[in-house]
């Protein structure tokens, strides 16, 4: 799973951070690493811009997984520059920051703006791939999301709108639905655009969600 | 006669389009009822269109109505859910509005509320089949309804889409609309009769009417502008080059538009209208193309 995020504006950041002087920064070594929100040079060039605007960085470390259970470790490591602090500014994505903040007891701070499941297509561009919507649709089109890859997420088809297989709501995307149809057209199952699909059960993407899963 | 009844007649069935404005004037829909009674036998009432918000579809058809103009609601479902469609579908029909026409709808970034939340919680094919549904008497969960209504649903169909897969994908939809209660189909505005008839031999097995789109040319600006922007839609040079001679750019858009018309009316059931401003040029538009 890899987690899309980008940076927030740092007018933005430092707005957040006003009520504060003195900052601890998280970064994180799995998803906004890979996005380069989050990683080392990351977290390095944050610190020198939160000391131009007049902060004091008490200390930094890049969280394996920010995620994981294993961060509560990784804080309690690091507690003492922590404490020195007065909030921390967690460069991940909120799963992250809000793991960073459940184990510790500063005020945290989102530095990223987390975006979505996606994919790398090419270097430093992603895309979305799946909205984690709770009731997976890919049975319907075998191996890609209408709910997440098409701009009106329509279960039945595309609308009027693909020019030259691009979205015609969102052009720099392609038409989820040309892509749907060249694959079932290799597979030979294009009979299978003939079934309309049941209404979607919404209600599994309701927020806040929970989950028993029987071990 | 009702929008159903002149399908059943075999008569050619011409209708337009109404795009309510923003605010709460209706004068001028009171008089664009007046000038287009008795020349068309409905006219839509666009649904938020291109997500602009305006004053809606449903009191918008109920006015034409008041006015003496059969009315088709446009429905689209971008901004109601499953619960909003079928209790504005029911209040609908107690209004007296007899024809619903079924879209997806354009995303909210298109309009003038782009960081609107949209819906989308079914799609046109869906919501026509919701519309069976209510027809037949329950709502699409299965439960029944004290007094239902019968809607004459029609749905829209893409004649002109640029790639193979496309088009392919259109046919395709268009049969599950069929499929789900569409009853008619109003396509996309068309330029080319060459596409189109290669279009209307797919479907003729269909069986179901179909009405050509029809939007008059204004100007070569815009002609240009839907060539670039809007898919499946291609003004061909020659009409472009007809209106750049013209000295009356009017009627030269009001002569092409109902030459389109001739052209068309021999392959299909009807012609669907889209004026955009000119709606009160409609009957012109009917006169020249003799109907």
């Amino acid at each position: 799973m890899k987690t899309i995020t980008e940076q927030k504006p740092l007018a933005e950041i430092l707005e957040l951070l006003k009520d504060h002087k003195k900052i601890y920064i998280t970064g994180c070594g799995t998803c906004a690493t890979t996005c380069h929100t989050g990683g080392k040079a990351e977290v390095l060039a944050m610190k020198k811009e939160l000391e131009a605007a007049g902060k004091e960085v008490t200390g930094w470390m890049v969280i394996p997984t920010s995620c994981d259970i294993l961060t509560k470790y990784a804080i309690m490591d690091s507690i003492e520059q922590i404490n020195k602090a007065d909030a921390i500014l967690a460069m991940s994505c909120g799963l992250g920051i809000q793991t960073v903040a459940a184990f510790s007891n500063k005020p945290v701070y989102p530095a990223l703006n987390t975006l979505f499941i996606g994919w790398e297509e090419h270097p430093g561009h992603f895309i979305e791939i799946c909205s984690q919507c709770g009731d997976c649709a890919i049975g319907i089109t075998t191996g890609i999301c209408p709910v997440t890859r098409c701009a009106k997420g329509m279960l039945s088809g595309p609308c009027g709108g693909a020019k030259d297989g691009k979205c015609e709501q969102k052009p720099e995307h392609d038409c989820a639905w040309v892509l749907i149809y060249n694959r079932l057209k290799e597979l030979n199952m294009l009979d299978k655009l003939k079934e309309i699909p049941a209404p979607k059960n919404y209600s599994k993407a309701k927020i806040p969600r929970q989950v028993d899963i029987v071990q | 006669m009702s929008l159903k009844q002149a399908f059943e007649s075999g008569k050619f069935v011409i209708t337009t389009e109404v795009g309510p404005l923003k605010g709460t004037d209706t004068t001028e829909l009171a008089e664009v009822a007046e000038i287009l009674r008795g020349r068309v036998d409905a006219a839509n009432a666009t649904d938020q269109q291109s997500s602009v918000m305006r004053l809606g579809s449903m009191v918008t058809c109920y006015l034409l109505q008041q006015h003496g103009l059969e009315s088709v609601i446009q429905m689209t479902c971008r901004d109601r859910n499953r619960i909003a469609l079928q209790s504005d579908l029911l209040s609908a029909w107690v209004m007296g509005i007899k024809n619903v026409l079924a879209l997806t709808g354009d995303v909210p970034e298109l309009g003038d509320h782009p960081q609107a939340k949209s819906v989308y919680d079914l799609d046109s094919v869906q919501l026509l089949g919701v519309i069976s549904k209510l027809n037949e008497g329950t709502d699409m969960v299965g439960n029944e309804l004290k007094g239902k209504p019968d809607f004459f649903a029609g749905a829209v169909v893409n004649p002109g889409a640029d790639t193979e897969a496309s088009f392919e994908l259109q046919i395709i939809k268009m049969e599950k609309k069929i499929k789900a209660g569409a009853k008619f189909f109003q396509t996309q505005a068309v330029y080319e009769p060459e596409k189109f008839y290669k279009f209307m031999k797919r479907v003729e097995q269909f069986h179901v009417p179909v009405m050509a789109g029809i939007i008059p040319l204004k100007s070569v600006g815009m002609a240009r502008f839907m060539n670039k922007n809007v898919a499946g839609v291609f003004v061909p040079d020659s009409l472009i080059q007809q209106m750049a001679a013209a000295t009356d750019k009017t009627q030269t858009g009001l002569q092409i538009t109902a030459d389109l018309i001739k052209q068309l009316k021999d392959v299909c059931q009807g012609v669907h209208i889209m004026a955009i401003g000119w709606e009160k040029k409609v009957p012109q538009i009917l006169d020249i193309a003799g109907l």
